[in-house]
């Protein structure tokens, strides 16, 4: 196997009495796309928290592109790239600026970003759109250039927390092949969704229920282990003893 | 919900209630060279009046400190032929005692009612035919923009600073940039004063407005000297964007954040400031709680120092609970801050 970018043992999260993410061990490689499924509740967004370097946890141990998750969380976050289901870049600034504040941001110096809003923009077919509003794109649009944003300084790992809520299917594709691209380029997807047709995208995909971390595997595997049809009966198999709600 | 039950409730109580403008515990002190039978009889009169405390004979050198410290807001003059020519009347000869009024007029309001109660209540006695020379200090004109610019300038940073600074913030919380943001590289604490720096700089750009259109245009004398006005302020601004700070982080959503601004702060103080109505005039329960309203300190030292000319270092002690204020602001949100990313 390939170089181990995400590495998690025996992770916990409580809030007083209530263990939202429970003994969680998991690894993730170089260039994966990294599934991570679970229903509302089950604590996939804590555990992705927790990786990015905004929440500390309650016991275990885990590192993100060689830093330890609980002491090194700011260093963390030089490494990784976020994209949340809201879109959140800023409406009422252009495309460019956008381009230009992130990079600022993320500390890239003048000339490259420069460089790399050109190249971005080209691979887009954005250039045409560069001083347009991002507010007065379509939806599938801002959320290609919020991903594009997210990966422009080249980070190890990109988080994408379900990218692609609310986007019709032809723009979903469109994402994914996107998402295609920047695993080819090296790097890492580390991705959650609701869609199970998405799933099976991934190299290998997660299922939490409860906190707990119920399965990981292929997609192919998985179906094959549950004698399932589609990555839907696999998720359905497991939720269905699911305790906690949303 | 409990919002909108608890306004009516507050607001029919400070104004039914507590809130009156007419003049209640006025502090009156008293000059006289000879405490005579009729001198004795009007400081009982007043002494046992509602509407005022006496504080005790004062000489005549003290008056302009009485007054300027704030200590008393009316000093009764009684002059040194009072007496005599009390005693002329009495005998039917035609005579004019005199009774000196001299009324502390920065806030106009207070200054005219108890003038004319003073009035009222002396003139009870025998000294009827008593002639009144009402002086008013530091506002001779009784201009009523020496009462109110104080009390504006209190609002218009807390509504600049506080009210601006935490809509922006809670903005990029709900419309979700403020998460990216989180997950930069960025400090936290960074982005929040970066998110401050413009209203800072606004609010010195207004701040330099203000003074220069009260000065040139009003006319308020600023006497107490424009550095310790300005330095006063400038400390109230970052106290109002600590302030700001701390309603961003509770607030949720935009409409939360301009709901808790404008109940919880614009509200107490235009009403408990004493920018609308004079705090001697409130029940002890709401004097009390008017202490914990920042704008109370700053529109005082304010007054003192635009209007009635006191110098910088009169206002220490209004200086130091405005600084005290700003730390407790500012490190209890900084803290819930961090708290909040875990």
């Amino acid at each position: 196997m390939s170089e181990i970018v995400i590495s998690v043992r025996n992770l916990t999260k409580r809030f007083g009495n209530f263990i939202a993410v429970n003994d969680v061990s998991f690894d993730v490689y170089r260039g994966e796309i990294f599934g991570f499924l679970g229903a509302n509740g089950a604590g996939k967004t804590t555990a992705m928290r927790m990786l990015c370097g905004l929440s500390y946890p309650s016991s275990g141990t885990g590192t993100v592109a060689g830093f330890d998750i609980s002491r090194e969380g700011e260093t963390i976050k030089r490494h990784i790239g976020y994209m949340s289901q809201r879109f959140s870049l800023y409406n009422t600034l252009t495309v460019s600026e956008n381009i230009n504040l992130f990079a600022g941001i993320y500390g890239l110096s003048k000339k490259d970003t420069a460089k790399r809003r050109e190249e971005l923009l080209a691979r887009l077919n954005f250039s045409s759109e560069s001083d347009t509003l991002v507010g007065a794109l379509p939806l599938g649009w801002k959320q290609k250039l919020a991903f594009a944003i997210a990966a422009i300084h080249h980070p190890e790992v990109v988080f994408l927390d379900e990218p692609t809520g609310g986007v019709d299917p032809v723009t979903r594709r469109q994402f994914w092949e996107m998402i295609y691209e920047a695993s080819e380029g090296g790097t890492t997807i580390f991705v959650t969704t609701h869609y199970m047709d998405e799933a099976e995208y991934c190299s290998r995909v997660s299922i939490m229920v409860d906190g707990e971390l119920r399965a990981l595997d292929t997609p192919t595997r998985l179906k094959q282990q549950f004698n399932a049809e589609s990555m839907n009966e696999v998720f359905r198999t497991l939720a269905r003893d699911a305790v906690r709600e949303e | 919900m409990l919002v909108v039950m608890l306004i009516p409730v507050v607001l029919i109580v400070l104004f039914g209630f507590a809130i009156s403008t007419e003049v209640n515990n006025v502090n009156v002190a008293v000059v006289a060279t000879e405490r005579t039978d009729c001198v004795n009889d009007a400081v009982n009169r007043i002494a046992h009046n509602n509407y005022f405390n006496f504080c005790g004979f004062i000489d005549q050198d003290q008056i302009d400190q009485e007054l300027r410290s704030g200590k008393v807001s009316a000093v009764i003059v009684f002059a040194s032929d009072f007496d005599r020519r009390m005693a002329q009347i009495s005998d039917g000869l035609p005579s004019t005692p005199i009774i000196q009024l001299i009324v502390d007029a920065a806030d106009v309001n207070t200054a005219g009612a108890s003038t004319a109660y003073l009035q009222e209540i002396l003139l009870g006695s025998e000294s009827k035919q008593a002639m009144f020379e009402t002086r008013m200090l530091f506002n001779p004109q009784m201009k009523s923009a020496y009462n109110f610019v104080p009390g504006i300038m209190g609002l218009i940073f807390i509504l600049v600073c506080a009210m601006m600074t935490s809509v922006s913030i809670v903005r990029e919380k709900e419309v979700g940039t403020m998460e990216v943001l989180l997950v930069s590289p960025m400090r936290p604490v960074k982005i929040v004063f970066a998110k401050m720096i413009p209203y800072f700089v606004i609010s010195c750009a207004v701040l330099v407005i203000i003074l220069l259109l009260s000065y040139y245009l009003l006319g308020v004398p600023m006497s107490g000297g424009v550095w310790g006005i300005f330095s006063l302020s400038l400390l109230y601004v970052v106290l109002s964007l600590s302030l700001g700070l701390l309603v961003s982080i509770i607030a949720k959503t935009q409409v939360a954040a301009l709901l808790i601004s404008a109940m919880v702060m614009m509200m107490p103080m235009m009403l408990l400031s004493g920018m609308l109505f004079p705090i001697e005039n409130f029940p002890k329960i709401f004097e009390v709680i008017s202490t914990v309203v920042p704008a109370r300190w700053y529109i005082d030292a304010i007054r003192k120092m635009m209007i009635q000319g006191s110098p910088f270092i009169a206002v220490w002690k209004e200086f130091a609970i405005l600084l005290g204020m700003s730390v407790i602001f500012l490190s209890v949100s900084l803290v819930r801050f961090n708290d909040k990313l875990e």
